[in-house]
């Protein structure tokens, strides 16, 4: 066990933490896409500190592929409140997938201005019938001389009212097993033929929407990896999303919102974290936090040290972290009592309802990007070696 | 020896739920919630008509002077239909108070009134449970000042019924000089919230809550009132996701068939189950003034509070995406639960009280 990241790394961080000091007063607003998150977004890139080890010819800073320095950059800018790299499936999902699988093409039109955060991307995978049952999706696509057409249904497809492209499953060898007909394609969302309807959620936004698509033609080359294969190169971003959906980090940085929080509210003029009964809820939710950041560790040194193996520690982290976050938030509901509840626009509103919001939207996550259930299946079966239930058969 | 509702109880339950599934369909919710008001006062309305409004009001006043146990029965069945109507502040707290603890005057003046359906009083105890923004009201003189949030039933309402911090209870005309009433938005669009800012408003004391006995009393009922509310709507969460599992369809099978999802529903059930009976009981221990009528409240309020809140979490799993959107409107029973659960003292601050009634904090 050796935890120190060893002296260089000592500069790397004093580097980052100056960075961070300089610019704490930036602020980014506005939609996506406004200029202050490009900008934001391409100072950032132009540090390093996002997009660090893509290569500068495809708009990445083009660095080592330095894991600890990428832990380093994580570690602080999750101390601080400064705007973090602008996310999305896009640059969580597309681009590790294009860098991996992607042709020369692809790589140079899709992976800068999606980094800068000008192109904003849909993850178009779920179908009505086809939510745990991913392989089963129906849309269609055929080639017809050198486009595609693709006829079918989409759902739950977020931030697809922003995007400008999807990528998208369909069936394209409707005769193979349902895991080798579906092929991978990248589609233009001002394509003629798809009608858009926004789904509206619980929280009271509306971002995701239903997808219907009619004869939608796009080029044939907008296919990554080989016709069938789609469910493999979608199995290589699948890791990256649920990953991404539960940073620790990212939780560690809602923890110090948590802590303000509970410091600020008072009941009967007392503050809510010198009230045992909630600090120590506050305190248990930091141990599950730090064993969850502990595992990341682990996952990170499997990544640098070859042979160790991390298997279930990967396997773990998205039903964890979304319990957990949806946890956490739960207390500060809870830590506010009535003043909790309010919402939208309210008098006494705090953080402009985002606890009452995210704490909706982590159950959202705990279905979204494949269920909680369907997590412990994976980790049972995948990670533990034990049997997968028995197939139905024809499906 | 018997345990469970009566015959008139479970008519009674029956009534309203359907009356309930006839009027105020998940459609008729959604435009309440979104802003239609006369659709919510039809529906008020239509409860008075089932005697509602005259539940706690004795039969001398024109009520029908029935039992914290019926009082339980109704709020169920109207969590269950996540009814857009004033009840526990306007139809169970407000006229519990006056009864026990008004004058003759106090009690000629709106008994009858809130039996007939003529005058909804709302209720405001949060500070006296705990107060947030240092929030409280000060009483002098007849005239009260201060401010208090999240009144129960407070929108719209012809008179309040405020607490100060040593428990005395108030009466106040809603049409008294010095009252400003700013409506608090919550995540519950199925009722509604108001926080009154009050400046030397006259004011009436109830004059028998010179000592706690009345207000734990009041705070009790309105505690049970919301664990049944919320036992109600945690068993349609709970019947929605067994039907749901029933028809959806995932791997060439329907999601009931499999064992983490029967699972889910065999929990919710394990845990759902035993509150149906804690409310039942603790409405009893009420009704017959049993010695540890005010710990079964407190616990009661706390531990469905808890169930509530995994119930409505699982259930919504179960549904995958649908759960999560607007349309199927799972979140109405959701947001209810949520609501429930903080209102008149979250979980932890109940337990505390709990404690203290063992004396653990000597
Ligand atoms: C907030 C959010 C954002 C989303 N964003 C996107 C997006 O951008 N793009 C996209 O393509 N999709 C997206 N999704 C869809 C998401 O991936 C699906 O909702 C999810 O995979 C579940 O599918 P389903 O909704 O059809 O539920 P179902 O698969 O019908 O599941 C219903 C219930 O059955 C259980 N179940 C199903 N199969 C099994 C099994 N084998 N064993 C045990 N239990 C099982 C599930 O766990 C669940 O509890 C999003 C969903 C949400 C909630």
């Amino acid at each position: 066990m050796d935890l120190e990241y060893g002296p260089e790394y000592d500069e790397f961080r004093s580097e980052v933490i100056n960075f961070i000091k300089e610019n704490e007063d930036v602020k980014v607003s506005g939609p996506m896409r406004d200029e202050s998150r490009i900008n934001w977004q391409q100072k950032l890139i132009d540090h390093g500190y996002f997009a660090r080890s893509v290569p500068k010819e495809y708009g990445g800073y083009g660095g080592d592929m330095d894991i600890i320095k990428l832990r380093i950059i994580a570690e602080e800018f999750a101390k601080s409140p400064i705007p973090k790299a602008m996310g999305g499936q896009g640059i969580q999902m597309l681009v590790p997938t294009l860098l991996s699988l992607g042709t020369e093409e692809q790589k140079q039109q899709y992976i800068r201005p999606t980094l800068r955060g000008e192109m904003i991307w849909c993850q178009g995978y779920s179908e009505p019938n086809s939510g745990s049952d991913l392989a089963s999706l129906q849309t269609k696509g055929e080639l017809d001389g050198d486009e595609w057409v693709i006829n079918g249904q989409k759902i739950w497809t977020s931030t697809a009212q922003l995007a400008q492209m999807c990528f998208i499953l369909v069936r394209t060898e409707p005769d193979a097993p349902k895991h080798q007909g579906i092929s991978y394609l990248l589609m233009p969302m001002d394509s003629e033929g798809i009608d858009r309807r926004p789904i509206k959620q619980m929280t009271g936004d509306s971002d995701f929407n239903e997808l219907f698509l009619t004869d939608v033609r796009i080029p044939a080359e907008n296919i990554v990896g080989k016709r069938g294969e789609g469910w493999q190169v979608a199995n290589a971003t699948l890791g990256h999303e649920r990953g991404s959906l539960a940073d620790p980090n990212v939780t560690q940085n809602r923890l110090n919102s948590l802590i303000d929080l509970m410091k600020t509210e008072t009941i009967d003029g007392q503050r809510v974290i010198d009230k045992p009964i909630f600090r120590d809820r506050l305190l248990a939710i930091q141990g599950r936090l730090m064993a969850q950041q502990s595992n990341a560790l682990r996952i990170l040194s499997s990544q640098i040290n070859e042979g160790q193996d991390a298997t279930l520690a990967k396997f773990i982290v998205k039903l964890q972290g979304t319990e957990l976050r949806h946890e956490l938030e739960g207390l500060a509901i809870d830590a506010m009592g009535e003043l909790g509840t309010l919402y939208e626009d309210s008098p006494h509103l705090r953080d402009h309802g985002a606890w009452q919001q995210t704490y909706m939207y982590y159950l959202g996550l705990i279905i979204g990007g494949g269920t909680n259930q369907i997590q412990k299946n994976i980790i049972s079966e995948r990670a533990l070696g034990m049997p997968k239930e028995p197939k139905v058969q024809g499906a | 020896m018997y345990f469970g509702l009566s015959e008139e109880q479970k008519s009674l339950e029956e009534n309203i739920s359907k009356f309930l599934s006839d009027n105020a369909p998940l459609d008729t919710i959604k435009a309440v919630a979104n802003g239609e008001e006369e659709k919510a006062e039809e529906i008020h309305k239509g409860i008075i008509e089932l005697g509602l409004s005259g539940i706690m009001v004795p039969e001398s006043y024109g009520g029908l002077e029935l039992n914290m146990l019926f009082a339980t029965v109704v709020s169920s069945a109207l969590g269950s239909g996540t009814a857009p109507v004033p009840y526990i502040g306007a139809y169970v707290m407000a006229p519990l108070a006056i009864s026990l603890a008004g004058d003759e005057d106090q009690k000629n003046e709106w008994l009858p009134k809130i039996a007939g359906g003529e005058k909804v009083i709302g209720v405001g105890l949060s500070e006296f449970v705990g107060a947030r923004e240092d929030a409280g009201i000060e009483f002098d003189k007849g005239k009260v000042t201060g401010r208090s949030l999240f009144l129960i039933d407070g929108k719209n309402a012809d008179a309040y019924l405020l607490a100060n911090k040593s428990g005395e209870l108030f009466l106040i005309d809603a049409s008294s000089k010095g009252i400003k009433v700013t409506e608090l938005v919550t995540v519950d669009k199925t009722r509604t919230s108001v926080e009154l800012t009050l400046d030397k408003v006259d004011a009436t004391l109830l004059p028998g809550t010179s000592d706690l006995s009345v207000i734990e009393k009041v705070l009790d009922a309105g505690r049970l009132m919301l664990s049944a509310d919320t036992v109600g709507a945690s068993q349609v969460m709970l019947d929605k996701a067994v039907a749901y599992s029933l028809e959806r369809k995932q791997f060439g099978r329907l999601i009931g068939s499999f064992q983490a999802v029967k699972h889910m529903c065999a929990e919710m059930a394990a845990e759902l189950e035993p509150c149906h009976s804690m409310i039942w009981h603790a409405a009893h221990s009420q009704d017959s003034s049993a010695e540890d009528a005010r710990l079964m409240a407190c616990q009661t309020k706390a531990h469905v509070s808890e169930v509530g809140k995994q119930v409505s979490k699982t259930a919504t799993e179960v549904h995958g995406g649908m759960g999560f959107t607007d349309e199927l409107g799972l979140h109405y029973w959701f947001k209810r639960i949520g609501l429930n659960r903080q209102l008149l003292g979250s979980p932890e601050l109940i337990r505390e009280e709990a404690g203290k009634l063992q004396g653990f904090d000597q």
